[in-house]
């Protein structure tokens, strides 16, 4: 199930209730469930999802680089806090703990494109040339 | 692809890859990893397809884009074999450079070759000191390899010792070899390999599994993505051996669904290997009856503690159990089922192939093999490097790492992650291996290996990790659940100058229930950053509480930024940059931070050009008076703007 909650996922960045229900029926599981595993883990949301996706890396390496400030540029940028997806719906901003690759640290990384130690300008650059 | 069907099959196939190869050049570009990704290594590497087609050098010339090499910030990293020629940084324009110089002539390219600390150009990848001390036994073999072609890994001689198990050795033996060679988890428990597979075979039941552990969540440790990107077919053959000798007939790959490119290796290399009939039924004619399924785990970091991890492969909520039964007896459906780590199953074909002896030739008396550790952190040379068990801390972080970047002092290291500790500069001679690291405070964990220098905190670093852990905690024991919370809480109140007298004891005696009333590992362990920073740093700690002061610079709270008068030469940069607008001054006046409106970012020190370094963090003292407004900056001779 987890696997198939992953594909709707995917298929639109979050976990619509019809969805949720349709998969509910079709598996014969009660949707309770299915929302109690949606919300233990990290890869499932319940909300929709912006276009574009912002992540900041908050693992170990980076932290000691500067990612909490790299977060605080991020949110400057975008006017919205972690966690968050902006009005119109263009960016959501989520942190994550490790993306592996915490030789470019502190690593931001915008719809799957990554960015190792942004400076401020560079985060508005590339925020800006998402449409 | 024809189905291989007896080792002489195999072999045959490897020579036929081998003659059609010939005398040819191999360019390793790391461009099927993620961090090469990062750097732009897919455009050199076209770039080497485009120009090696339009030189017509096909006969003579191939670029492969292999797996991380390691040495990940001086991406795009570019190999020549058979020469060992190693180019750092390429960019897209060097390449027809390169092959017109390099691959027809026997010229080097000067610029994008090492540069040691001295200023001297090395030529060779073995030669430089990075790659120099490591002996990469399992990690190695990324850069001969493209791990989107199973040919490549055949090449190398891979699967003949599948074949080998197979056809030359009982599973009785095969236990037997990787019991003798003493081989331990490389995932951080250091359990022994050989007792856990004996376990599971000798365990009642028809139906075993055998479980990879990619469930990689230690922030800061990237080893199993690199290994799975870029050699996934080395953990195979080690998963089907230990599927043989275990007498296993179903394996499951868990992977973390934030390594994309881990997982879409893996499905490729799954399709070449059941084309070849290296998995699926009748193995290689051996009878032997094996396939696996790769679960994606939806981020959850205790879903890598094994009971947790079989939870949710069954697809259910990844929390731990008790383990008064050992998952080796009841794991997935309540099947004996044999988990290990993505670098042990790694290691298993080595072991195997070379034999027990060879393997316990490397490492300390307790602790056999290599490991691989991911240097990260304020080190020169970041990256992967695998290096033989009992190698001392000190050798990795300076012969290898290049010691503390930008001149700065070392003050920690921080291994295994989440459930290690902080060690400080004088235990940096120790040997690291599992008991040794756990002897004192920490533990190797999955291996990383994070270096901080004078301008960390402590105790800011103790406060991220409880952070993290209150975050991952699934909430189903109380003394971790409540436990790590009301130890954050604490931390949260040194770092914000609130801390009390006692909490450092406070902290201690927590510590002490979560270690001991936890279920699983992620609660027993997690007191460890606490514990081990109390111990060698308590002097940070106490200058939280008792002066109120932050040594380290870092905890917002107890700092201030500021000018230095005598330094500031009025460039205005600060000025426009910061984003609040706390900085006052303006042409040849003197710049002052407002300290109410001051929202301690710390863009003005960034900024401010080394060559002033006007800026400055205070901690546990006043802010000097500012000079009153419109004062005329003095000028330095020869720094006029």
């Amino acid at each position: 199930m987890i696997q198939m909650l992953l594909e709707i996922q995917r298929d639109n960045r979050w976990l619509p209730k019809p969805a949720v229900v349709r998969l509910s029926k079709r598996l014969g599981i009660p949707t309770n469930q299915i929302y109690h595993i949606a919300t233990f883990y990290k890869a499932f949301s319940l909300t929709p999802q912006g276009r574009h996706s912002v992540s900041v890396c908050l693992g170990t390496a980076c932290h000691v680089r500067g990612a909490p400030r790299l977060l605080e540029r991020a949110t400057d940028a975008l006017h919205i806090g972690p966690g968050e997806t902006s009005t119109d719906m263009k960016f959501t901003l989520s942190t994550v703990n490790c993306l592996g690759c915490c030789a470019l640290g502190p690593v931001i990384v915008v719809d799957g494109k990554y960015y190792g130690n942004p400076s401020a300008k560079e985060i508005e650059r590339v925020i800006a040339s998402c449409d | 692809m024809a189905r291989l069907r007896s080792p002489a099959d195999l072999a045959g196939i490897r020579q036929q890859v081998l003659s059609q190869r010939g005398e040819k050049r191999y360019i390793a570009i790391n461009a099927s990893g993620t961090c090469g990704l990062a750097y732009g290594s897919d455009q050199v590497f076209q770039a080497f397809v485009a120009e090696i087609e339009r030189q017509g050098l096909t006969e003579q010339a191939c670029a492969r884009a292999t797996g991380c090499l390691g040495f990940c910030e001086n991406s795009p990293i570019v190999i020549i074999f058979p020469d060992d020629i190693c180019y750092f940084r390429v960019k897209p324009s060097d390449v027809p450079e390169i092959v017109s110089k390099t691959i027809l002539g026997k010229e080097l390219v000067n610029r994008l070759l090492y540069k040691d600390g001295k200023g001297k150009r090395i030529v060779h990848e073995g030669k430089i000191p990075f790659y120099k001390h490591q002996s990469r036994i399992v990690f190695g073999n990324n850069r001969l390899i493209d791990p989107k072609s199973i040919d490549d890994y055949i090449a190398l001689g891979g699967y003949s010792t599948l074949a080998k198990a197979l056809f030359e050795m009982s599973p009785e033996e095969v236990v037997e070899t990787v019991k003798r060679a003493n081989l331990r988890g490389r995932g951080g428990g250091g359990f022994p390999t050989g007792k856990k597979w004996e376990t599971t075979r000798n365990a009642p039941g028809e139906t075993k599994y055998v479980i990879v552990n990619a469930d990689e969540g230690d922030p800061g440790a990237y080893m199993d993505r690199s290994l799975l990107e870029g050699n996934p077919h080395s953990v195979l053959e080690g998963l089907v051996i230990g599927a043989y000798a275990i007498g296993s007939h179903e394996g499951y790959i868990y992977v973390r669904q934030e390594y994309p490119l881990a997982i879409e290796n893996l499905f490729i290399a799954l399709n070449q290997a059941r084309e070849y009939g290296l998995l699926g039924k009748n193995i290689l004619g051996s009878g032997f009856n094996f396939d696996v399924t790769i679960h994606r785990g939806a981020g959850a970091f205790v879903s890598g503690e094994s009971s947790a991890l079989m939870t949710a492969i069954e697809g259910k909520v990844g929390e731990p159990r008790p383990k008064y039964t050992r998952t080796a007896v009841s794991g997935i459906w309540e099947r004996p089922s044999n988990l290990n780590n993505v670098e042990t199953w790694a290691t298993v074909p080595l072991i195997i192939s070379k034999g027990a002896d060879w393997f316990t030739s490397i490492g300390t008396a307790g602790s056999k093999g290599t490991k691989i550790f991911s240097l990260v952190g304020k080190v020169n040379n970041t990256g992967l490097v695998e290096v033989p068990m009992g190698m001392t801390l000190r050798e990795i972080i300076y012969d290898i790492g290049g010691g503390i970047r930008y001149g700065k002092e070392f003050k920690a290291v921080q291994t295994g992650g989440p459930s290690g500790g902080c060690l400080p500069e004088s235990l940096l001679d120790i040997p690291v291996d599992f008991d040794e690291l756990t002897k004192v405070g920490s533990m190797m964990g999955s291996g990383g290996m994070i270096v901080m220098d004078e301008d960390n905190c402590m105790v800011d670093v103790a406060r991220y990790f409880l952070a993290f852990l209150a975050e991952e905690s699934c909430g189903k024991c109380i003394p971790c659940r409540e436990g790590i919370k009301q130890m954050l809480n604490i931390l949260n109140r040194i770092c914000d100058g609130q801390g009390r007298t006692g909490d450092i004891d406070l902290l201690e005696e927590l510590s002490e229930v979560v270690r001991d009333a936890s279920l699983c590992a992620l609660g027993t362990t997690a007191p460890n950053p606490v514990l081990s920073t109390i111990r060698y740093f308590r002097d940070e700690y106490e200058a939280h509480i008792k002066e109120r002061r932050c040594p380290a610079g870092v905890c917002k709270a107890l700092i201030s930024y500021y000018i230095q008068p005598e330094r500031c030469q009025a460039c205005q940069i600060c000025l426009r940059e910061c984003p609040v607008g706390a900085i006052t001054g303006g042409k040849n006046l003197l710049h002052v931070i407002d300290q109410d409106k001051c929202t301690k970012c710390g863009t003005c020190l960034e900024v401010c050009p080394p060559r002033f370094a006007a800026v400055l963090i205070l901690s546990g003292e006043p802010v000097p008076a500012a000079p009153p407004q419109g004062t005329k900056v003095e000028r330095t001779k020869g720094t006029q703007q």
